[in-house]
């Protein structure tokens, strides 16, 4: 069996004292949509910051194949994520330059490339996600949905092994946020990478998920994992199926309750 | 890990109309690529050709290097009326090109930077500055009519800010304008020492720093250091809030950004600046009395009975006044680029420069008017 992707080892996370998650245990095999799910304030956006080398862990580790983030020196760090590409939560590109300059710039940074071949793969990215011809434009100018889009052109532009999301469809219209998890989908079918998302999308999270990952603010740890479909048919922990459900299966519950009260009175 | 790749190749072989392309090797960002000029001129010389195959058995790794060949070699073919079979690469690629064809070129969305006539520049350029004028003035009007509001009691802002902004604009500033004042009369004491040694009249340099301090340097200079560090934050904060929408939300909720966001910066800064303008006047004269009594054979008692006989509270006015028009001047500059700031992170850092740079513009001129008419009104 080849190694899993990326597995964290035992990590707790905090700021200072402050202890956000802790005893993260799990992998990200290849190929998988990888969501990490909880409510608000669990800790989803830190795990990612962990997972992209922006925030060092409080203890354990984050393995990329067989090599250590955090235990390796800066070099290889930056080798490692160099093999990864991040979508911001509002596409974070930089607005002094163009959507070609955005996407250019890794790409020019990293390999050794030519100029005219920097263009073919800057038009090609574009047009990957629905913006060929928007080559001039600066990302103010443009909707915040095709700032995302944009955003996820410049993640890919190294051809990353694998894709990091950061709530890629909020702010999002439904039809858009459904065209954005289609694209996520054939991008992950085509291109063979592996994607983690940080998302509380219901609709993505079942539509696109194939493995996932619960965190809970209250006993601040992971209290589920498995695909999305799966932990909704076989969970029994109320906190994980209220969220699946939107809390609507206990209001149900609730309600029936309350209705039987009325018929008893 | 270091892994080696094939080299790269592209075989073609023509069979009557038809072109089969043979691609082997690993088609990947490090590598050598072959060139595809011959090719793409084969497609463009050679009218018989209709159709191109591809057959991929050898072909190895690939990514986007061998999409952008792909994409011009299909392009050139489209535009050629050649037929380009796809069906025999691998299913990745096809995936992938469907979805770069599924939205097609937004032609209109291209631009073409053209070269514009220098007649053309100047006049945008005129026009431009007629709008940056003509936002001045709006600019000024209104904040006199802020004032007005505030004068007859009714501009709503909350007092802590103004408490906040006095303490940012005063008080954190002491230390800068310690150093650079008493910097000041240092060097004017210096200076000027020299020059009046030769006559033995050094008791005259409690005159001169006195009177430089008090009429002109002490003010001019906390205005120069206030515009650097006050005017430059104000622009930074209004100009970030414009970008994150605070700004929308206050009109929304029905305050004037004139009056909540401005009027309590700009009263900090006409209540502070005069304080800061003596502090200031004070400190230079120590540092001159530093200098003289150091290196000039006079005590410190004569030097500063000299100093009390040479400034008249006229002086004192002169450099009060003056101090408080530039406050005046550092709080519009910098809260007018603050409030005309774009919604972008680039935008932020250009109001912050440009409010620096007015700010400075502003000071020496309203200087030089003010000395000019301080001279012919004899005070």
């Amino acid at each position: 069996m080849t190694p899993p992707c990326l597995a964290i080892k035992n990590m707790t996370m905090a700021y200072g004292d402050f202890v956000i998650q802790r005893d993260l245990d799990f992998t990200i095999n290849r190929g998988d949509i990888f969501i990490i799910m909880g409510g608000s304030g669990c800790g989803k956006s830190t795990l990612l910051m962990h997972l992209i080398g922006l925030q060092r862990p409080a203890k354990g580790q984050v393995f990329y194949g067989a090599e250590s983030l955090w235990e390796a020196d800066i070099d290889v760090r930056q080798r490692i994520l160099n093999r990864t590409g991040v979508l911001f939560q509002s596409g974070a590109l930089l607005s002094s330059m163009t959507l070609a300059e955005n996407i250019a710039l890794p790409i020019s940074q990293h390999t050794k490339l030519g100029a005219m071949r920097i263009r073919q793969i800057v038009s090609y990215k574009l047009a990957l996600v629905g913006l060929a011809g928007f080559e001039d434009y600066y990302p103010s100018e443009i909707s915040g949905g095709m700032q995302k889009r944009a955003g996820l052109a410049r993640a890919m532009a190294l051809d990353p092994e694998i894709l990091y999301f950061d709530e890629p469809s909020a702010g999002l219209d439904p039809i858009s946020a459904k065209l954005l998890d289609d694209l996520i989908r054939s991008l992950r079918d085509n291109l063979g990478s592996t994607v983690v998302m940080v998302t509380h999308e219901l609709a993505s999270i079942f539509a696109i998920g194939t493995n996932s990952v619960f965190l809970d603010s209250e006993t601040k740890t992971m209290i589920a994992q498995g695909s999305p479909k799966q932990l909704l048919a076989e969970s029994i922990d109320p906190k994980v199926i209220r969220f699946l459900t939107r809390g609507e299966m206990e209001e149900n519950g609730l309600h029936k309750t309350n209705s039987q009260e009325h018929s008893e009175l | 890990m270091i892994t080696t790749y094939q080299a790269c190749e592209i075989k073609i072989v023509q069979q009557e109309a038809t072109l089969a392309l043979a691609l082997a090797g690993d088609w990947v960002l490090d590598a050598d690529t072959p060139l595809l000029e011959p090719l793409l001129k084969q497609m463009l010389k050679d009218s018989s050709i209709n159709r191109l195959v591809f057959s991929t058995d050898a072909l190895g790794r690939w990514d986007s290097l061998l999409m952008t060949d792909l994409i011009r070699i299909i392009d050139r073919g489209a535009h050629e009326g050649i037929e380009v079979d796809l069906s025999t690469l691998p299913e990745g690629i096809q995936g992938l090109l469907s979805l770069v064809y599924a939205v097609p070129e937004r032609l209109d969305a291209k631009r073409h930077d053209t070269k514009r006539p220098w007649l053309e520049l100047i006049g945008d350029g005129a026009i431009s500055a007629v709008h940056e004028v003509s936002s001045l003035l709006t600019f000024v009007g209104e904040t006199v009519l802020s004032v007005g509001a505030l004068v007859r009691g009714k501009a709503r802002f909350r007092m802590i800010d103004l408490w906040i902004n006095i303490q940012d604009c005063g008080p954190s500033a002491v230390p800068i304008i310690t150093l650079i004042s008493f910097l000041i009369g240092l060097i004017l004491a210096f200076v000027g020492a020299i020059q009046l040694a030769l006559f033995g009249a050094q008791i005259y340099i409690a005159d001169m720093v006195g009177l430089g301090m008090t009429r002109e340097m002490g003010g001019f200079m906390a205005a120069i250091i206030m515009s650097g560090r006050t005017g430059a934050a104000f622009a930074a904060q209004l100009g970030t809030m414009q970008v994150n929408s605070e700004i929308d939300a206050l009109k929304t909720m029905g305050f004037k950004p004139m009056e909540f966001l401005v009027l309590p910066r700009m009263l900090a800064l006409i209540l502070v600046m005069p304080m800061l303008c003596l502090y200031a006047d004070l400190m230079g004269i120590i540092g001159g009395s530093l200098v003289t009594v150091g290196f000039f054979d006079v005590s410190v008692l004569e030097y500063f009975d000299r100093t009390a006989d040479a400034i008249h509270l006229k002086d004192l006015i002169v450099g009060f006044t003056k101090c408080s028009v530039f406050g005046v001047l550092i709080a519009l500059s910098g809260c007018m680029r603050g409030m005309q700031c774009g919604r972008s992170a680039s935008a932020v850092g250009k109001a912050a420069t440009s409010a620096v740079v007015s700010c400075i513009v502003f000071i020496v001129i309203a200087d030089s008017i003010m000395t000019l008419i301080c001279n012919r009104l004899g005070v």
